[in-house]
């Protein structure tokens, strides 16, 4: 379970987090949905530690890993060594768990993770999160620069680890309608303040989700135009 | 031909303690991306202590040579602690504490050991090649500098804390994110570099009588020999200190030893110029 009061974070003058409260209970998929610069990646920040926060609090029972936004893998090392550094606070580090709930990664084993297509890279990047044995996976912008057939298959291996190993996830997304559709419930993240927050059903329906998030187009319009990342 | 020989080992032996001292350089900016300039005051602190532990204390070489190293090894964890203790020292700050480090370092060497160069006696003996007499030194220095160059390649690529070194060394963030405690592995850097650095000193004291400002010298040549392989391929450390040392070698007999360094570095200089135009015709 992961609780967060009133939390404040400020860089210099500017203040990043405003007072943000949000909880993600046992198993639970929430969705925490925004533009850019509203604060969803020092909210990450914030939660691995990386910064401090000014006021606040952040509760956390059970392990939380991350797959931080743009992937972030060791690039010159190899998809197993990355996925071994996934356990580094705990002890089991042999990726074979991963390749049983992430079967493509097997025959990856020995490639270098930076020679990766984008959506590989994200598979791995998932994959060291699990490594950890998280019962939190916080997933920071699964979607960003990847392609929309790439990106459903992502997240219905993401549905699938949920459902399979209750694990709870908080999914920070640009993409709103994935998210979304994803997740049960939802928090909306606008200059640094929660401004609503509901069941996804209630998110979709909402008059201004729909008009600054969902648009009237495509379910991944937010980013089929943006190049994948890595060689094809 | 019996002189070329000479040269041609002694400047190999040299080069070894360049690839050493290289080598510590290399580990410390690969995991912190600082350029720690005190690197040739470790070699000296670990020459200055095993001659101590050897002459005053009467302790036998070999021990009295490791314990030099491992001195050296404190040291270099001690100076780590001052570059990038507080959080978020930029590197560049870092660079600039680890140069006046090596200026304090001074004071307290002259205390201790004095302002004249010091020495103690190689392994003993020589052997002889191709006509040449060479000391045994010279093997020594070549036999355990490619041990160690060997050791630290495996611990990088097989350990797990090795690959946690690498991941710094990679992605800072990422080795963050998956609660790699970044600082602390850079403190294990410093104590890393500062066991080369020791190595290099111990093995070098003997051929090279070392005082407290040779640190300006040994700190060149191992930073030019880093620089050689980007600061971060021990390879290629290897090969420039290999280049730089047989280059001042050949330099200082058929030439002016007042000349080696500078012409060794010229040499450098136009290979890294060669290498850089190389580069850029293939991109």
């Amino acid at each position: 379970m992961l609780r967060i009061a009133d939390l404040v974070v400020r860089w210099g003058v500017a203040t990043a987090l405003d007072g943000v409260s949000l909880t993600i209970g046992d198993g639970e998929m929430v969705a925490l949905v925004g533009p850019n610069g509203a604060g969803k990646s020092t909210l990450v920040k914030a939660l691995a530690g990386l910064v401090r926060p000014v006021s606040g609090t952040i509760a956390v029972e059970g392990r939380i890993a991350y797959v931080p936004e743009g992937r972030q893998l060791f690039s010159g090392m190899s998809v197993e060594d990355n996925l071994s550094l996934g356990a580094w606070r705990g002890r089991d580090r042999d990726p074979g768990r991963v390749y049983q709930v992430l079967p493509a990664l097997a025959p990856l084993a020995r490639r270098r993770a930076g020679t990766l297509s984008g959506g590989q890279q994200q598979m791995v990047a998932v994959g060291r999160a699990l490594m950890a044995d998280p019962e939190i996976l916080l997933v920071d912008e699964l979607s960003l620069g990847l392609a929309p057939i790439v990106v459903s298959e992502l997240a219905d291996q993401l549905r699938l680890l949920h459902e399979t190993r209750d694990l709870a996830v908080l999914l920070i997304e640009q993409n709103a309608q994935l998210a979304l559709d994803l997740c049960s419930r939802g928090y909306v993240l606008e200059n640094g303040r929660i401004v609503t927050s509901g069941s996804s059903a209630e998110l979709q329906r909402s008059e201004a989700v729909r008009r600054a998030y969902l648009g009237g187009g495509d379910k991944y319009e937010n980013h089929a135009d943006r190049p994948e990342q890595g060689p094809p | 031909m019996s002189a070329l020989v000479e040269y041609l080992i002694s400047g190999i032996a040299l080069g070894c303690g360049f690839a050493l001292l290289a080598s510590g350089f290399v580990v410390i900016f690969r995991v912190t991306e600082v350029i720690n300039f005190t690197q040739g005051t470790l070699a000296v602190i670990g020459g200055f202590v095993a001659y101590s532990a050897l002459t005053s204390a009467g302790i036998p070489q070999g021990l009295a040579e490791a314990l030099g190293v491992l001195a050296a090894g404190g040291a270099g964890l001690t100076f780590g602690a001052v570059a990038i203790g507080k959080r978020g020292t930029p590197p560049l700050a870092s660079l600039v504490i680890t140069l006046g480090l090596s200026v304090a370092a001074y004071a307290a060497e002259i205390a201790i050991w004095g302002d004249q160069p010091i020495s103690f006696s190689a392994l003993p003996g020589d052997f002889v090649l191709a006509g040449a007499h060479l000391l045994r030194q010279y093997l020594l220095v070549i036999g355990v500098a490619i041990l160690a160059l060997a050791a630290l390649g495996i611990f990088f690529a097989r350990t797990y804390a090795g690959k946690g070194m690498t991941a710094c060394a990679d992605n800072r963030f990422a080795a963050q994110m998956v609660g790699i405690n970044v600082r602390r592995m850079g403190l294990f850097a410093f104590a890393l570099g500062g066991l080369l650095g020791g190595l290099a000193g111990v093995l070098l004291i003997p051929i090279q009588p070392l005082s407290f400002n040779s640190d300006v010298g040994l700190a060149i040549s191992g930073f030019a020999a880093a620089v050689f392989g980007g600061l971060r391929s021990f390879d290629m450390a290897l090969a420039g200190g290999l280049v730089l040392g047989v280059a001042e070698s050949l330099i200082a007999g058929y030439w002016q030893a007042s000349y080696q360094t500078v012409v060794a570095l010229g040499l450098m200089l136009l290979l890294m110029v060669w290498q850089a135009r190389r580069r850029a015709e293939l991109a």
